[in-house]
C-alpha cells in the first residue's frame, strides 16, 4: 500500500536520526553519555576559553629574503659570477611590503649567466636591471610567492599551535582561521578558565637560533657601536645578552644562524653540570652536518644561544661539536619544561599578537544552559498545546511533525559534528517558528477548502497543493540568506546559518511529507461522511 | 476553534495612519540613535574588557570603584546584573584602558588583583578554590593522596583524582551555589567526598567571597571587523532574497519585502537605542533571525497575491491586495500568536545572558508581523506602479488603467 510505503521510509528516518541521538545505550547511564557526547555545546554554554589571535606573517616572509641574501652570494661564487655587493633594499617600510636582493657590479658580459642563474635557482624571484646602471640588478620577491610564503607561515603556526596545545593536554581544541585573508586564527580551549600559561606557551616563538659571535660580550650598545667605528660590519647584528653583576651584556653576531629550531630532531629539560635546570636539544641529520662543519671551522670562538633574538649563553666552541648541545640560562623548573615544550613542537614562523580573549566561566555556561532548556521546554509545550486546541486532530498531527523536526535537526547537528551555541539556538527557534508556521498553513488552506465545500479528500490535497507553493518559497528564501551567512560570516553567525538550514530541510520533510502521510492514513480510515477533526 | 471567519477589512484604506505610525517609530529611534552618538555597542564590537564576577553577599560598589581608581583603572563601570539575589556584578573597561600596554589581559589582571585584595582574605600560601581550575584541584589532591590510592599506581591514582576534581567543581558550579561555595562542607554531599577529602582541601584551600564567572577581552580590530561583517553579511543575505523572490515573483515584490524587512530592523535597533540595550553578538543572531521570520511572513502574504493576480485577472489591485490579507490573516496571526509564545517564554525564562536576544526576537516578532500587514502591501502598491518588469505593465492596457489604485 502506498500510505504503508511512505510510513516505513519515516520509520527509517526516524530509527536512523534517534540512534544518532542516543547510539546504543545499554543502561541509563551510557545513554545519558551519548546524548552528551553526540550534542557538542560550544564554549558559550560548556565554558572554556576562546583567543583570537593574529599572525604577524611578514615576519616569515622577511625570514625568507634574508635566507636569499646568503645563498645569493653563495651561488654567484659557486658559478664564478664576479659581483662588488649583494645588498637588501630597504623598502620593506612600504604597503604592501615588497622584498628586494640588489646586486651590483656584475660585468656586462656574465649578465647572461646572472639571468640563467635566477632563473634557475631564484624561481620565486623577479630579476630586472636596476635603472640607469648596467652593471646593477635587482631580485624582487614575487608577489604570488611572497602570499605562498604567508599562508604557508599561517598553516605552520596553526599546526605548531596545535602540537603546543595538544601537549598541554586540553581536550578537543578547536583551531581555525578566523576571517578571511586577515591571518587571524581562532583558539577554543574548552574547559580551560585560567589560559594564562596556555597563552603563554602557545605565543612563544621559541626560535632558536645558533650564532657565531664575532665580538662580545660588550657592556652596551653604544660601546658596541664604537668599537667597530659606528657601523656595524656587513651580515652582523647587536643582540642582547644576560644581565648580570656587570649590567647589560651585547653580542655582535653573525646575522645567519649556524642553525636553527627547524633543525632539531628533539629537546628535553634536563640539568647542566651545575646542577642549573637546562634545555638538552638533539639536531636532526642535516641540520647536525651544517652545525658540525660550522663549530669545525670556528674553533676558540664563541657560539651564542638566541633564543627569540636573545643571547642565552655564548659558550666558547671547544672542539667540532654535530648534533647535540644545551640551553642553559636564569630558568625555573617550569620554564625549561616549558621551552623544552615549544622547541619540540617546533618554532612559531611568525610572532602572534591576542586580538581578542574571552573566558566562559563553567557556571555562567550551566546557567544559560539550565535557563534555555526551562525557556525552550515551556516555549515549546505552550505552542504544542496551542495546536492541539486550536487544530484538535490535525493538532497532533502538527505536534508530531514538529518533534520529528526537532530529532532530525539534533541527530544532524550530531552527525556533522556541528556544534550548539547561542546564536545557533536562534537558528533553532526560526526553525520552529516556520514549522508551526507550515502547519499552520497548510491547515488553514484546508479550512479554506473545506469553507469552498469541497470533499474531506479533495480538501486536503487541495490544502497541501496550495500551501506547498507558499511553503517552498519562504524556505528558500530563508535558505538563499542563510547560504550568504554561511559563507561569509564567521565563527556566531556560521552556528546560526548550520542549524537553520539543516532546519529547514528538515521542516520541508516534516510538515509537507511526513503531516501528508498522517492525514492520508486518518483520512483512510475514516467512515465514509465523518467530518475531519481541524 | 477559529479567531477570524472570513473577516472584511480594507486594509489598504487605512494605510496612511500606519505608515505615518512607521515613520513615527522609525524617527524616534534614528532621532535617538543621533541624540545618544550611535547605538550602542556590547564588548564584542566595542572593544574593551568585561569581568562577570559573583559574590556571595551583596558586594559594596563603591568599595570596588575606589579601589580600582586606587590601581589606575579609572573610568571603570560598575553594574549590578540579573537578579538580585544572585549578587552579581559587571565590571568594564574600555578600550582606552585594555590597549593601553601590550599585554591584552592586562586590565583583566588588575581586576582580579583588586578583587583578591577585597574580597579575598586569604592565606599566605593558599590558592582560591572559588576561581580554581578542576586541574588545579585535582593537583593538590594528588600531591597529599587522601584518599591512599598511590598503592594503585600513577595513573590510576591520577585519574582518579582527576575524576573526583571534576565532580566537586561541577558541584560548586551549579545550581544553586553558580560558582560559590561559602563552607568546604557543602563538598560532602559529593560523591567520593570524605573527610579527608575536605581537609586536604581546607589545607590547601581558601575560600574568597567571590567568583569570575566570564571574561571577556576584545581588541580593537576584532570589534570593528564583526561589527563591519555583521552590516555586509546581512545585507549581502537581504540582497539574496531580493533576487530569489524577483525569480520568483516580480521585482516589485522583492523590493517590497526587502524595504518591508529593512524597515523592521531599522525600527528594532531604534527600540534597543531607546531603551539603552546593548548590541552584542548575540543581539546580531537575533536580529538575522527576525530578518528570517520577517521575510517569512511578507512572502505568505505576497504569495496569496501572486495565486489571486492569477485567478483574477480583472480585480482591482487594491482590492485584490485585501483579499489576499484577509485571506491569510488568520494564519499570520496565528503563527506570529505561536512564535511570540516561544520567545516571549526565552524572555521571561531564559535568564540574564540572552536578555538581549530574547528581547530582540520579542519585539522583532510583533514588528516583523505588523509590517508584513500594513506596510509591506502598501509598498508592494507603490512599486507596482513604478518598477519595470511589473504585472502591471505587461498586462493588457485595459487592465492597467484598472490596476492602477485609486487614490483615496
Amino acid at each position: 500500500m502506498k500510505i504503508k510505503g511512505r510510513a516505513i521510509f519515516i520509520g527509517i528516518v526516524m530509527v536512523v536520526c534517534l540512534l544518532g541521538i542516543i547510539g546504543f545505550p545499554k543502561n541509563f547511564q551510557e545513554l545519558k553519555d551519548n546524548v552528551r557526547s553526540r550534542i557538542r555545546m560550544g564554549l558559550d554554554l560548556k565554558g572554556g576559553t576562546h583567543l583570537v589571535l593574529l599572525v604577524n606573517v611578514e615576519d616569515a616572509v622577511n625570514i625568507t629574503a634574508d635566507q636569499v641574501l646568503e645563498r645569493v652570494r653563495d651561488e654567484l661564487k659557486a658559478k664564478n659570477i664576479p659581483y662588488a655587493d649583494v645588498q637588501k633594499a630597504d623598502d620593506t617600510q612600504v604597503q604592501p611590503p615588497k622584498h628586494r636582493v640588489v646586486v651590483k657590479g656584475v660585468p656586462q658580459e656574465k649578465a647572461g649567466d646572472l639571468q640563467t642563474l635566477s632563473s634557475e635557482q631564484f624561481s620565486d624571484w623577479e630579476l630586472s636591471r636596476m635603472p640607469g646602471d648596467a652593471t646593477s640588478w635587482m631580485l624582487a620577491l614575487k608577489t604570488t610567492a611572497a602570499a605562498n610564503t604567508r599562508n604557508q607561515a599561517l598553516l605552520q603556526a596553526m599546526s605548531t599551535i596545535r602540537n603546543r596545545v595538544d601537549q598541554l593536554g586540553v581536550t578537543e581544541p578547536t583551531i581555525a582561521e578566523y576571517g578571511q585573508g586577515d591571518y587571524e586564527l581562532v583558539v577554543q580551549l574548552p574547559g580551560v578558565d585560567d589560559p594564562t600559561r596556555v597563552k603563554d606557551i602557545i605565543q612563544s616563538t621559541a626560535l632558536l637560533e645558533l650564532k657565531i659571535v664575532q665580538d662580545g660580550p660588550m657592556s652596551s650598545r653604544e660601546s658596541a657601536l664604537a668599537a667597530h667605528g659606528g657601523v656595524l660590519p656587513p651580515d652582523t647584528q647587536l643582540l642582547p645578552g644576560p644581565t648580570g653583576q656587570n649590567g647589560e651584556t651585547w653580542y655582535l653576531v653573525n646575522r645567519v644562524a649556524a642553525v636553527t629550531g627547524r633543525d632539531l630532531s628533539g629537546a628535553e629539560p634536563s640539568h647542566d653540570v651545575n646542577g642549573r635546570p637546562s634545555v638538552n636539544f638533539t639536531l636532526a641529520r642535516d641540520g647536525a652536518a651544517r652545525f658540525g662543519r660550522v663549530t669545525g671551522a670556528n674553533v676558540g670562538k664563541q657560539l651564542a644561544i638566541v633564543l627569540d633574538n636573545r643571547v642565552y649563553d655564548a659558550p666558547v666552541i671547544q672542539s667540532q661539536i654535530s648534533d647535540r648541545g644545551e640551553i642553559t640560562g636564569p630558568f625555573t623548573p617550569q620554564k625549561v619544561q616549558d621551552l623544552a615544550l615549544v622547541l619540540r613542537s617546533g618554532a612559531l614562523p611568525a610572532s602572534i599578537k591576542y586580538l581578542s580573549e574571552e573566558i566562559v566561566g563553567p557556571s555562567l555556561g550551566a546557567d544559560s544552559i539550565r535557563h534555555g532548556v526551562i525557556a525552550c521546554i515551556v516555549g515549546f509545550v505552550a505552542v504544542m498545546a496551542f495546536m492541539l486546541v486550536y487544530y484538535r486532530g490535525a493538532g497532533i498531527n502538527a505536534d508530531l511533525a514538529l518533534i520529528l523536526n526537532l530529532i532530525i535537526l539534533i541527530a544532524a547537528l550530531g552527525y556533522f559534528g556541528a556544534v550548539l551555541t547561542l546564536p545557533g539556538i536562534a537558528g533553532v527557534i526560526l526553525t520552529v517558528g516556520m514549522g508551526v508556521d507550515s502547519n499552520v498553513l497548510i491547515f488553514e488552506r484546508i479550512r479554506e477548502e473545506l469553507r469552498l465545500g469541497k470533499a474531506v479528500g479533495a480538501a486536503v490535497a487541495g490544502g497541501f497543493e496550495h500551501a506547498f507553493v507558499t511553503i517552498i518559497d519562504t524556505h528558500v528564501t530563508t535558505i538563499v540568506s542563510a547560504a550568504i551567512l554561511f559563507t561569509f560570516g564567521t565563527g556566531p553567525i556560521r552556528g546560526f546559518a548550520v542549524t537553520l538550514t539543516i532546519g529547514l530541510l528538515a521542516n520541508l520533510f516534516t510538515s509537507v511529507f511526513v503531516s501528508r502521510v498522517i492525514f492520508d492514513y486518518v483520512l483512510s480510515r475514516r467512515e465514509k461522511g465523518a467530518e475531519l477533526s481541524i | 476553534m477559529e479567531f477570524f471567519h472570513e473577516p472584511k477589512i480594507d486594509w489598504m484604506g487605512i494605510k496612511w495612519y500606519f505608515i505615518a505610525l512607521s515613520l513615527a517609530l522609525a524617527a524616534i529611534g534614528l532621532i535617538s540613535m543621533a541624540v545618544k552618538g550611535g547605538l550602542a555597542y556590547g564588548i564584542d564590537f566595542r572593544g574593551g574588557t568585561v569581568v562577570n564576577v559573583k559574590f556571595s553577599k551583596a558586594p559594596n560598589l563603591d568599595a570596588i570603584r575606589s579601589e580600582l581608581d586606587r590601581q589606575n583603572l579609572r573610568g571603570a563601570t560598575i553594574q549590578r546584573y540579573g537578579v538580585p539575589g544572585d549578587h552579581e556584578v559587571i565590571i568594564g573597561l574600555d578600550l582606552k584602558t585594555t590597549t593601553s600596554s601590550e599585554a591584552l589581559d592586562q586590565g583583566k589582571r588588575a581586576i582580579v588583583t583588586t578583587l583578591s585584595g577585597l574580597f579575598g582574605q586569604g592565606q599566605a600560601g593558599k590558592l582560591d578554590f572559588n576561581n580554581s581550575s578542576p586541574q588545579t584541584v585535582s593537583d593538590h589532591l594528588v600531591a597529599a593522596d587522601p584518599l591512599g590510592l598511590s598503592s594503585q599506581g600513577f595513573d590510576t591514582a591520577t585519574k582518579a583524582y582527576r575524576d573526583l576534581a571534576d565532580a566537586v567543581i561541577n558541584f560548586r558550579n551549579s545550581a544553586p551555589r553558580s560558582g560559590l561555595i561559602s563552607d568546604f562542607q557543602e563538598l560532602s554531599s559529593v560523591p567520593g567526598v570524605n573527610a579527608g577529602v575536605i581537609a586536604t582541601l581546607r589545607n590547601d584551600f581558601y575560600l574568597s567571597s567571590f567568583a569570575v564567572k566570564n571574561t571577556q577581552i576584545v581588541g580593537p580590530k576584532v570589534g570593528k571587523d564583526l561589527r563591519r561583517q555583521a552590516v555586509y553579511v546581512t545585507l549581502a543575505g537581504l540582497g539574496a532574497m531580493l533576487v530569489y523572490i524577483w525569480f520568483r515573483f516580480e521585482l516589485s515584490y522583492g523590493v517590497a519585502a526587502v524595504v518591508a524587512t529593512f524597515h523592521d530592523v531599522t525600527i528594532t535597533l531604534g527600540f534597543f537605542s531607546l531603551l539603552n540595550k546593548e548590541i552584542s553578538l548575540t543581539v546580531i543572531a537575533a536580529l538575522l533571525t527576525l530578518v528570517g521570520y520577517s521575510m517569512n511572513d511578507t512572502i505568505v502574504v505576497f504569495d496569496r497575491i501572486r495565486e489571486n493576480v492569477r485567478l483574477n485577472k480583472r480585480e482591482n489591485f487594491v482590492d485584490l491586495i485585501n483579499r489576499s490579507i484577509n485571506q491569510t490573516l488568520s494564519r499570520t496571526i496565528l503563527t506570529s500568536g505561536l512564535t511570540f509564545l516561544a520567545v516571549l517564554s526565552l524572555f521571561l525564562f531564559g535568564g540574564e545572558v540572552i536578555h538581549g536576544f530574547s528581547f530582540a526576537l520579542v519585539v522583532g516578532v510583533i514588528i516583523g508581523t505588523y509590517s508584513s500587514i500594513f506596510i509591506a502591501s502598501p509598498i508592494l502598491v507603490f512599486f507596482q506602479k513604478r518598477l519595470p518588469g511589473s504585472a502591471v505593465v505587461a498586462r493588457p492596457k485595459s487592465y492597467a488603467r484598472e490596476a492602477v489604485p485609486a487614490r483615496r
